[in-house]
């Protein structure tokens, strides 16, 4: 009897679905990816039940961080042919007699939130972004020298559309927060967001009869 | 996986033929970075947005406003935060010019603290207090709510919210919030609190300053 021969079977798989799908899965990543830029502080927010999502574009951020210190962040807007950040920054630095040069308000454009003095702004635009930590004192904002409130006035000048957002660390003291309530308050701003983290927590009907 | 690609011995004396290419083209390094990068992006992509609880602060009166409506005292829930966590409540208007002043209770953040209070009131018979709870209004939403889970109730929720909205701005019964912080409290506090509003589906509430005189009854409080 003749052995029966096996049919030599190819060692090569057929790759190509699987490469189809790997680019698949890559395309969808690399588009939704937005990547988070650099946060100026640490943050740890309060836990709540809201489930609103907090809008990309068109918000303002106020931070404070455990220890008090304010930082501030706005974005472009929407429309790419805006450039509220850099509109924002010119106004301030007309303010407190600041000059910037044009490449300088760009990057000032292209940066996130930051919590400097004006007087040591131009610093921490040239300065390299590793070292900016250091300049990092926190946005003024007592009565003598209230420059969170000038922020925030040019910032809802140059977009009037922009939600206001406070991202408060779990532990900073409410009497800073408070204090910046008073201030989008002073600037018409009666509604506003806070940032929080997802926490489910729920009364059952037949908790209450 | 690596193709090793063959390659035709020349024939001695035989015709010299072109080099045979097998048509397969090795894939295993493009899987390879593409499987790296995959998970690049997987673990790099922040799926959960952060999430914001909107908060609405009273607008300061304008001159020749109308006097805002007068807040009925036995419905009034003052809830005082201090710090290390503590909280405390009285019911009524604490006016130092009609003593005796009302008396504060302590609680706390636990869901047999607060909540218990919000939702089911207290009764203090020794001063004759009494405060109903938001259980009606919270029975009303709850149950709205989950008639609309099941199905039963088919409503947009843009609908939704606004019955909802009706829904406290009928209510009659349930304690007006007044949410007040002392020295020292920590913001963490200040958002738990107001998230027990939402969470009681309290109509209304609003985060006022504290005043003098509670100040004082702080400072008398038990420990």
């Amino acid at each position: 009897m003749p052995k029966i021969k096996q049919p030599v079977k190819s060692p090569h798989i057929d790759m190509t679905p699987m490469v189809d799908l790997f680019s698949l899965l890559l395309t969808f990543f690399m588009l939704t990816t937005s990547f988070r830029p650099q946060e100026a502080a640490i943050i740890d927010t309060p836990t709540s039940i809201s489930e609103k999502q907090s809008p990309d574009k068109n918000i303002m951020t106020i931070e404070v961080s455990k220890d008090g210190l304010v930082f501030f962040n706005i974005d472009n807007g929407r429309d790419t042919t805006t450039h509220f950040r850099a509109d924002i920054l010119k106004e301030m630095a007309k303010r407190y007699n600041i000059v910037l040069t044009p490449k300088e308000l760009l990057n000032f454009g292209r940066l996130a939130s930051f919590g400097v003095p004006m007087k040591s702004m131009k610093t921490w635009l040239n300065i390299d972004p590793g070292k900016r930590m250091k300049l990092e004192t926190g946005i003024p904002m007592d009565s003598l020298d209230n420059q969170l409130g000038y922020w925030i006035r040019y910032s809802r000048l140059a977009n009037p559309d922009a939600e206001v957002a406070i991202k408060g660390d779990a532990d900073a003291e409410y009497k800073v927060v408070k204090k910046i309530m008073d201030l989008l308050q002073d600037n018409k701003v009666h509604k506003f967001n806070l940032t929080t983290t997802l926490v489910k927590d729920e009364v059952l009907l037949s908790d209450v009869k | 996986m690596g193709e090793i690609i063959q390659e035709e011995s020349h024939k001695k004396g035989g015709k010299r033929k072109a080099k045979k290419h097998s048509t397969r083209i090795d894939m295993t390094p493009m899987v390879d970075l593409m499987c790296l990068l995959i998970t690049f992006f997987m673990l790099t992509t922040a799926f959960s947005k952060p999430k914001v609880m909107e908060i609405t602060m009273p607008e300061p009166p304008k001159p020749g406003d109308p006097p805002p409506p007068s807040v009925p005292a036995f419905r009034t829930l003052n809830i005082i935060l201090a710090d290390n966590d503590r909280i405390y409540y009285y019911v009524g208007i604490a006016n130092p010019k009609k003593p005796p002043l009302p008396q504060l209770f302590k609680t706390d953040f636990s869901k047999n603290g607060i909540r218990k209070i919000l939702l089911l009131g207290f009764e203090d018979k020794t001063v004759g207090l009494k405060l109903s709870g938001n259980r009606e209004l919270f029975t009303k939403i709850a149950e709205y709510r989950e008639k609309r889970l099941k199905g039963q109730i088919v409503d947009a929720d843009s609908i939704a919210n606004k019955k909802i909205r009706e829904f406290k701005k009928q209510d009659r019964k349930g304690p007006i919030v007044l949410i007040k912080a002392g020295d020292k409290v920590k913001y963490k506090n200040i958002v738990d609190i107001v998230d027990e509003m939402a969470i009681t589906n309290i109509a209304s509430y609003a985060i006022v300053d504290i005043n003098f005189v509670e100040l004082d009854m702080l400072k008398t409080a038990p420990k």
